[in-house]
Parts: C-alpha cells; sequence; structure tokens
C-alpha cells in the first residue's frame, strides 16, 4: 500500500487522525494533514482505506500494490 | 437476516458514493446500482462555493474519484436518469427515462434541493448553488458584472459572499438573522464572522427581510429590502436554505417528514435504507430525530447503512462535524453548536485571529469550535462525544447550510 495526499485540498477535519493516528497527523498551525506513514504495516490498512473513503475532501488517495 | 444480492443506490453524491464504496470494502460481492439525476459523475460539493467558484480549480478537480477509482468499484453508474417513483414493497424504482430497476435493498441519498424566493424563476441573474453547473454559471455570471446581492447570512450565503469578494467584486450579504451566522453558531462567533465580512469590505444589512426581487426585461436589476432600500445588483444569489429532495417519493407509503424519517439504524422500511442530506434518523446518544446537512455525516452514515445493509446491527450515534472557508478563516465545529448555549473561549485569542470556543447548555460541553485551529479544536472533540451520549429534548432540524 502507497498512500499520497495532497494537501491543497484537505479541509482539515481530521477524520483520517481519528481512524488511523499512527498514519496521519495535523499541522499545529492550520490543522492540515501530515502524512506520518506513507506504507503502513497490514494491521493499519483496513483503518487507511476507511479513511481515504471518508475524507470529506478526497484529499487521501491509496494505491494497492504489493 | 439475508444478505442482499443486489443493491440500488439512489443518488450519486457523497453519500450514495461513500455507501458504494463501504458495501465493496465490506465485503458486498453483489449487484450494485448507482442512478443519479445529475449527468456529471460524483463531484464534491464543497469546493463549489469555495475553490470552484473563484475558479482556483478546474472543474474536474471537484471529481470525488478517478474514472479508474470508479471502474474499480464494479459498479454501475447510471447517470443523467432521476428516480421518479418507488414502490417500497418490492423495492422496486422508476426512472424519468421509464427504467425500472429492482433490488433485494434500495438506499435513498437523494440530498437537498435549495429554497427559492418567490418571483426568482423567471429572472435570468437570479442563482441558487447547489450543483456543478450552478457554481459554473454563477462564476461566468459573476465575472460579466460587478455587483453581487447573496440573500441568506447562513453558511452557503457567507462563503459565497467571501469568494465574490476574492475575485474583486462589489458584495452585499442580506439576511433576517442579527449577524452572518448567528443562527448556527450564536452571537459571539456570529458578531466576529461579521467583524470579519466588514472588514473584507463585504456590504452587510442584517435584520433585514427581502420584499421583491426587481427587473428589467426579464433580468435581475437589484434586491428590494422590507425598508424599502434597493440594493442595485447584475447578480443575485439566493441561499435561504435547501429541503430534503423527497418529492419523488410521493405516495411511497414512506414517512416523510423534514426528510425520510428513520430508526437509529438509518432503515426507513425493510431493505429500504436513508443516507445523508435527506436522512432524517433517530440519533440514540441524543434521544431524539436529526438531520444533519454536512459532508463528513454524508460519509459517516454510509457507513452504517452499508453495514446494515450487510446484517450488521450498528446505530448511527456521530459526534457532528462541519467546517467552512471564508476568507483566511477556517472553522471546524464539532457536536451541535447553537444560538442558545453560553460560548467559552477554551485557548487562544479571538484577538490573534485563533482561538478554540466551547458551547455549554446546561452545563455540558454541547459544541466545539475552532477559529483557524482545527488540531486543537480537534483535540477538544471528546468533550462533546460524551454529552453526545446523553438522552436529550425534542425533535430538531441542524440545518449547518443555510
Ligand atoms: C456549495 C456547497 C458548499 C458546501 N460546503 C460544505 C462545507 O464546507 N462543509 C460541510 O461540512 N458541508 C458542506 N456542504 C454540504 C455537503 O456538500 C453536503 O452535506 C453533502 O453533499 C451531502 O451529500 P448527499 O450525498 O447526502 O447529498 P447531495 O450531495 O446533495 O447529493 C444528492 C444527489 O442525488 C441526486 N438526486 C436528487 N434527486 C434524485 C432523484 N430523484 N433521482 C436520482 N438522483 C437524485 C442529486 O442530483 C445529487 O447529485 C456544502 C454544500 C454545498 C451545496
Ligand atoms: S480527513 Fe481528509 S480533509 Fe480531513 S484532515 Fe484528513 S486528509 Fe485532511
Amino acid at each position: 500500500m502507497n498512500i499520497t495526499v495532497d494537501a491543497d485540498k484537505c479541509c482539515g477535519a481530521g477524520q483520517c487522525v481519528l481512524l488511523a493516528p499512527d498514519v496521519f497527523d495535523q499541522n499545529e498551525d492550520d490543522g492540515i494533514v501530515v502524512l506520518l506513514d506513507a506504507t503502513p504495516p497490514e494491521a493499519l490498512r483496513a483503518a487507511v482505506r476507511e479513511a481515504a473513503e471518508v475524507c470529506p475532501a478526497a484529499a487521501i488517495t491509496v494505491e494497492e500494490r504489493p | 437476516m439475508t444478505v442482499p444480492a443486489d443493491v440500488l443506490v439512489v443518488g450519486a453524491s457523497a453519500g450514495g458514493l461513500a455507501v458504494a464504496e463501504a458495501l465493496r470494502r465490506q465485503g458486498h460481492r453483489g449487484g450494485l446500482t448507482v442512478l443519479g439525476a445529475e449527468p456529471h459523475p460524483p463531484y464534491d460539493r464543497p469546493p463549489l462555493s469555495k475553490q470552484v467558484l473563484r475558479g482556483a480549480w478546474e472543474r474536474e478537480r471537484a471529481h470525488l474519484r478517478s474514472a479508474e477509482q470508479l471502474g474499480a468499484l464494479e459498479a454501475e453508474f447510471i447517470l443523467g436518469d432521476a428516480a421518479v417513483r418507488l414502490d417500497v414493497a418490492a423495492r422496486e424504482v422508476l426512472t424519468a427515462s421509464g427504467r425500472t430497476l429492482r433490488a433485494d435493498a434500495v438506499v435513498l441519498a437523494t440530498g437537498v434541493t435549495p429554497c427559492r424566493l418567490p418571483g426568482q424563476d423567471g429572472l435570468a441573474g437570479v442563482h441558487v448553488l447547489r450543483t456543478l453547473d450552478d457554481a459554473l454559471a454563477l462564476r461566468e455570471h459573476l465575472l460579466a458584472g460587478p455587483r453581487l446581492v447573496v440573500v441568506g447570512e447562513g453558511v452557503l450565503g457567507a462563503e459565497v459572499a467571501a469568494s465574490a469578494r476574492g475575485m474583486g467584486l462589489d458584495v452585499t450579504l442580506a439576511g433576517l438573522g442579527p449577524a452572518v451566522l448567528a443562527d448556527q453558531l450564536g452571537d459571539r462567533i456570529g458578531g466576529a464572522l461579521t467583524r470579519l465580512h466588514a472588514e473584507r469590505g463585504v456590504g452587510l444589512r442584517l435584520g433585514a427581510a427581502v420584499r421583491e426581487l426587481t427587473g428589467s426585461g426579464g433580468r435581475v436589476t437589484g434586491v428590494r429590502l422590507a425598508t424599502g432600500e434597493l440594493l442595485p445588483a447584475d447578480a443575485v444569489v439566493v441561499a435561504v436554505g435547501a429541503r430534503p429532495a423527497t418529492g419523488w417519493l410521493a405516495g411511497s407509503g414512506l414517512r416523510v417528514d423534514d426528510g425520510v424519517v428513520c430508526d437509529a439504524r438509518c432503515r426507513a422500511a425493510p431493505g429500504v435504507y436513508a443516507v445523508g442530506d435527506v436522512a432524517s434518523w433517530h440519533h440514540e446518544g441524543l434521544g431524539r430525530r436529526l438531520r444533519l446537512e454536512n459532508r463528513t455525516n454524508a460519509v459517516e452514515q454510509a457507513q452504517v447503512v452499508a453495514a446494515g445493509i450487510l446484517g450488521g446491527d450498528r446505530p448511527y450515534v456521530p459526534v457532528p462535524y462541519f467546517w467552512t472557508d471564508q476568507y483566511d478563516v477556517k472553522i471546524q465545529a464539532y457536536g451541535l453548536p447553537s444560538a442558545a448555549a453560553e460560548v467559552e473561549v477554551a485557548e487562544g485569542d479571538p484577538e490573534d485571529g485563533r482561538f478554540v470556543a466551547l458551547y455549554r447548555e446546561g452545563g455540558a460541553v454541547t459544541g466545539v469550535l475552532g477559529w483557524n485551529m482545527a488540531k486543537a479544536a480537534r483535540l477538544r472533540r471528546p468533550l462533546v462525544a460524551g454529552t453526545m451520549t446523553l438522552a436529550a429534548a425534542p425533535a430538531v432540524n441542524v440545518s449547518t447550510r443555510a
């Protein structure tokens, strides 16, 4: 799995941080997403997929490759 | 409960798409059809009053998924065709073009339709803003004439005013409330927003009812207030709220009362669910019916609906959340901030343009609001999550978009 985030689209909702705090964080200043781990371990992937789906700005893209 | 073979989703936007995606992610291998009235692939609405209106984004950027991602869903998208009738017992939907679609589970995700002012339909230059086509038409018009009047001081009206100022237009915002967003966020935050708009050069007519739209030769020329004042305009945006898009459900037997009435699991009838702006469901934590018009609600509710369709049994008990961007101010709100609550600044300082405010009712924290302090606001979300599990008062409609 490879994750990319589009900081320009992010609205700072923090839904991703609620779902996968080991993978996403928010900038202290403007709340924009900070990607902590672009290739998270298996155990976190379901939460990351859900985060990409629920992100209200469609700012998270997940590439499923081995 | 048997797991349905075929699922039909009516409405191809944030909520409908999220149900389709969640169904696949949660293991649904059967048929999946998504019917949408608009010709466009699913796109996002929040940028319409912001980046798309300002012209910062090409329209494609507002698409929620790429063609490739939609293809991977293995769903049939029927776009540009509206549902016109639902047979609840047969779970059958008739469309405007004459298709009959039958499924084992039907999800209603038709959102809301903007309210209009009397006389607006016959006048060119008067706009509502709900769809991508609305946004593009409005943008084109804003580029052609300098004077814009926005009617409605809710979130949508305020965002349009901010975006139009950013484009250099001469903007007047007229609304019934005493301050920008006062209905939703109360006088204190509403006052701060009103000052913000005034500082950025928006002409404000608050506490002002609109008497009529004036026109000449079929084109709008202005907005007359009840005070008699005439606000001249090249374009007018009417942002006075929206109503659930439930007209097509008349005669279906479903209960419609400010939205599709659902139980705590977002079920309107056996095998029929509702999601997003159109759904009015029983929030078990609050002990009352709630309908939310915000972006995260659509996708969060979709997770529960998909689980329910696949045989799960989860009530939908969210902490409501919405954001709004106006100029360089980003507001985040958790819970149910209301005009009735007491507001206290918990962190930061309004003077510095960065703070977190808490809304309290009856001693309990009912809302957390961040003003250019998104992360700090989120960190206080648990305060309000606690109160959302307490039983409370009668049915309300919390419309954050007006
Ligand atoms: C301009 C604008 C800005 C916004 N900004 C924000 C924001 O900053 N923050 C926030 O939290 N929320 C915001 N929102 C609200 C958010 O976009 C909505 O809550 C969200 O789109 C709801 O999703 P939905 O799928 O329930 O409904 P919708 O997005 O309204 O989608 C419903 C879809 O169903 C289709 N449909 C309707 N009737 C039929 C029918 N009979 N048959 C077939 N299809 C039908 C419609 O064409 C539409 O595509 C904004 C909304 C607008 C309009
Ligand atoms: S959920 Fe999306 S919009 Fe919200 S902080 Fe994460 S990336 Fe940004």
